[in-house]
């Protein structure tokens, strides 16, 4: 398998040409998937509409289209960010239309959320939250079975034989009895014509040939040779270069610059001014640069002149002082306590967070009159557009997004930020320009993952266990913002998710969530969203809940679980495989963690060693997980070994802070990241399961968290209640 | 100013200020997009190249300090018996995710392994940790160096 699956995509090896690639007619398509799961297969591109290529196609619904030529083309509805959407979301369809992996090409789905919206995430058309396989399960082996139905209906009536008597493989029908047999591309144009049918048998795990199997991935080749284009590598005829400098107080308005010393600079074409930003427009990105050196901008800084973290994290201190929307009740924790025979209180505070993608944000636009263009990498491409529509005031049906793949979403390119700014940008330059963030730009602009402050109490009977439990919290919801509807009464699901849905068995459990935004600084989602703060909090305090009850951490949780079946057997295959109970030399300690988010159970084991001077350095993770049935175990894999590198940079290093207006961090030498030289080793296990598939992600990134500042706590002692683990408190006298 | 450089056995004549950086040159003036911009400082190892065969980060590269010296992007890099070897460890070990990293995993990584037919995890360290993968695939990354290490050594 190589780049030609992506012939959109991937442009020729180098030199590359320019990325102009149209947007197809198919996109009158009126198939998609329906809130709920269900497939709308109903109406097909009418074949008077379609162009010659494309008139003796085969079209059944919105992810398949197979041309008389015989090639296959799949559209994605969720875009690559790394994360293997490219290669299980084919063998989703493939593995009923009954077509080899080497025999698809795939293309990015266009903006259209009647088309592509996401049915877990209210049909928005957004790649995140670990659902596309999720969404996908089902509806689209759906609509590669009912093609390939359709398929075998025109070679049976071809043949005038009874469709039962035909079956498909590798991309041809086949009537075994007559010795009979035609490739798809010979029945496009027929199959064209048959009913949809009614009633969709699906494979039984047993007939599976490529959901389960490790399988390539299909975007790899591409990607260790330098082909694959990313949003930031578009390069359409006559495009400049613009650098972009937003304003470091955030609200703050531009005051002064100096534009002829920006012009003086060689290659530097233009300067746009904006209210709240500044791009200079140049022939490269080092001339732009140079230019906005030169440009030496002053800015009037408004009212968040004075900002500062520590005073947000003291407003959510405040907040959890009074009660608070109600997210969850069982039972009378206030009463349970009065008898508890142990009283345990906490107090956690975690940081705003940066992503960091390794590719800056980026986007390339081209205004004129009458229509806008745009080349991006996001994981809203129907948000792109109508953010690129409103900004112009052009119809959304002149604005064309070209989506690319991603390096690195991790929920920053769920908004659409970047996009505006481009547009904007473009307004005001004759030509296409790619406006391009510097890392410092990417990561003093960034939207956070939100700070949060959190206060629990617990009470234990005589034994131990757990009798009463209450937890307050406040911080940001990114869905009151992003998602409106979802955010009722004070609450949403994703910012409690991980608080509210506890594994043990707790009998009396309250949960409160004081919504509070911190002024000035925006917040969106981060990989692992909710539980990235939920999961931490949690699973750290049922730790000291052990601890004060003098038990085993592993035993402690796995007799809270008679209910949880599921994680109980995570949490003891994650024992078993770390060795859980075997010796380990002085200032070296192991942590567990135990979760259920994104419909993935996963326990995982940290062994982390403590220096004398503080230092904290993971070198051994075991994970155990199920997350139902498992469509590429490769993928899995490598999912958790992601997440866990990703969590373990915000666990020891991860902390953007703000003084003056301004976040303190700029590039990767003050916010830092985990390297070869820190990553630890990392075994999965996965549990074999036929139950509907869970997302994987994100689980790794939230769970990790708390295993490491256990495990801390078990080589020191000392508990960790705010992110990140600070090696100063860590550090013993000398 | 005009420069004139050699990149992957081709010379071409670019025409800018002496200060700017290759990293620039390569993806803006000449189109060659393999070569990623991910930090701009040196912190970060997605730019990647080899100057004279020796991994180099194009974004503090500038272009007047660059002579006669013989320039490699991924581009080129799988003609090369080192860089071939390591793409291939790529694919087999499965280690790419987002892979906007991955041309400057995979130039240090050949530069590695180019000189030294059997890296240490030591040796890996001190090669690898230069460059950041936000995907975290440096368990792969290791596995791959050692596989492609010996493969290039066997004379696979």
């Amino acid at each position: 398998m190589n780049e030609d699956h992506f012939p959109a995509l991937f442009a020729e090896t180098y030199p590359l040409p320019a990325d102009t690639r149209p947007m197809s007619r198919r996109r009158f398509l009126q198939a998609g998937l329906a809130v709920g799961g269900g497939l709308l297969l109903n109406v097909r591109l009418p074949i008077a509409a379609a162009d010659a290529e494309e008139s003796a196609g085969f079209a059944p619904d919105a992810y398949i289209r197979i041309a008389g030529n015989g090639e296959v083309m799949l559209t994605m509805p969720f875009v690559e960010m790394g994360q293997g959407t490219y290669t299980s979301i084919p063998m989703l369809i493939a593995e009923e239309l009954e077509v080899d992996l080497d025999q698809v090409r795939l293309e990015h789905a266009p903006p259209n959320e009647k088309l592509y919206g996401n049915p877990l995430l209210a049909g928005v058309q957004a790649t995140g939250g670990s659902t596309a396989i999720r969404a996908s399960w089902r509806p689209l082996r759906e609509a590669g079975a009912a093609a390939r139905m359709m398929l075998i209906a025109a070679a049976a009536k071809r043949w005038n034989v009874d469709a039962s008597s035909c079956r498909a493989e590798h991309g041809s029908v086949l009537h075994d009895a007559g010795g009979q047999s035609l490739k798809y591309g010979e029945l496009a144009a027929d199959a064209a014509h048959m009913a949809v049918p009614e009633k969709i048998a699906l494979k039984t795990p047993a007939e599976f040939r490529l959901i389960g199997r490790s399988t390539k991935r299909l975007d790899t080749p591409a990607k260790v040779n330098g082909t694959a284009i990313f949003g930031i590598d578009v390069r359409p005829p006559g495009v400049k270069i613009a650098a972009l400098a937003q304003s470091p107080v955030f609200g703050g308005r531009v005051k002064s610059l100096n534009e002829a010393a920006a012009k003086a600079v060689k290659g530097v074409r233009q300067v746009v001014r904006l209210e709240d930003a500044v791009a200079v427009i140049a022939d490269h990105m080092g001339a732009a640069k140079k230019g906005m050196e030169a440009l030496a901008v002053e800015w009037d800084e408004g009212s968040n002149a004075k900002l500062a973290s520590a005073d947000i994290a003291a407003a959510l201190e405040l907040a959890v002082q009074s009660p608070a929307p109600v997210a969850q009740n069982i039972g009378d924790a206030d009463h349970a306590l009065t008898s508890a025979a142990t009283k345990i209180d906490a107090a956690y505070v975690m940081p705003f967070l940066a992503h960091a993608t390794m590719e800056p944000m980026n986007c390339t636009a081209h205004v004129q009159a009458d229509s806008c263009e745009v080349w991006v990498g996001t994981q809203v491409v129907a948000r792109a557009q109508a953010a690129a529509a409103k900004v112009t005031g052009l119809p959304l049906g002149k604005v064309t997004v070209h989506n690319h793949l991603i390096g690195g979403g991790f929920g920053r390119r769920l908004e659409v930020d970047g996009v505006i700014r481009a547009v904007q940008v473009a307004q005001q330059v004759d030509g296409p320009v790619k406006v391009i963030w510097t890392r410092e730009e990417d990561i003093q602009h960034d939207m956070y993952r939100p700070i949060w402050f959190d206060r629990l109490s617990a009470g234990l009977d005589a034994e131990g266990r757990p009798i009463a439990w209450n937890h307050r919290f406040a911080g940001s919801s990114v869905i009151a913002r992003w998602l409106p509807q979802a955010y009722n009464n004070g609450l949403d699901p994703d910012t409690t998710e991980g608080a509210i849905d506890l594994l043990y068995d707790l009998p009396n459990f309250h949960v409160e969530y004081r919504r509070v935004e911190p002024q000035g600084v925006p917040t969106a989602f981060w990989r692992s969203v909710g539980p990235s703060h939920n999961v931490f909090v949690t699973e750290s305090f049922i730790d000291e809940l052990a601890a004060a009850a003098k038990q085993d951490p592993v035993a402690y949780r796995s007799a809270l679980l008679e209910k949880a079946p599921r994680a109980k057997a995570v949490l003891q295959l994650a024992a078993e495989k770390a060795g859980w109970n075997a010796p380990l030399p002085e200032g070296v300690g192991r942590g567990v963690s135990l979760q259920s988010a994104f419909a993935t159970y996963m326990a995982l084991v940290a062994e982390v060693e403590v220096s004398k001077d503080g230092a904290v350095r993971v070198r051994r993770i075991v994970c155990a997980l199920d997350c139902g049935t498992v469509v590429n175990p490769d993928t899995v894999e490598a999912q958790v070994q992601g997440a866990v590198i990703f969590g373990i940079t915000a666990a020891l290093y991860g902390e953007i802070t703000i003084k003056d207006g301004r976040v303190e961090q700029a590039n990767f030498d003050s916010y830092q990241m985990l390297r070869m030289n820190e990553a630890p080793e990392i075994e999965v296990h996965i549990v074999e399961s036929t139950e509907p598939p869970g997302g994987m992600g994100e689980p790794g990134t939230s769970a990790i968290g708390p295993a490491v500042a256990n495990a801390v706590f078990a080589a020191t002692g000392k508990r960790i209640r705010k992110m990140p683990i600070a090696a100063d408190a860590l550090k013993q006298p000398a | 100013m005009a420069f004139n450089i050699k990149i992957n056995g081709k010379t071409h004549d670019v025409d800018v200020d002496g200060d700017t950086a290759l990293l620039w040159v390569l993806r803006d003036v000449l189109g060659m997009t393999g070569t990623k911009f991910g930090c701009g400082a040196g912190l970060c190892g997605a730019c990647t190249v080899h100057v004279d065969g020796v991994a180099t980060r194009a974004c503090i590269t500038t272009i007047d300090s660059i002579g006669a010296a013989a320039i490699t992007t991924i581009e080129q890099i799988g003609a090369t018996p080192s860089g071939a070897s390591i793409q291939n460890a790529w694919l087999d070990r499965e280690v790419v995710q987002c892979g906007y990293c991955q041309s400057g995993q995979i130039m240090s990584a050949a530069a590695l392994i180019a000189g030294n037919p059997s890296p240490t995890d030591a040796q890996i360290d001190d090669a690898m940790s230069g460059n950041i993968c936000r995907c975290g695939t440096y368990v792969r990354i290791r596995a791959a160096i050692k596989a492609a290490a010996q493969s290039l050594a066997k004379g696979d």
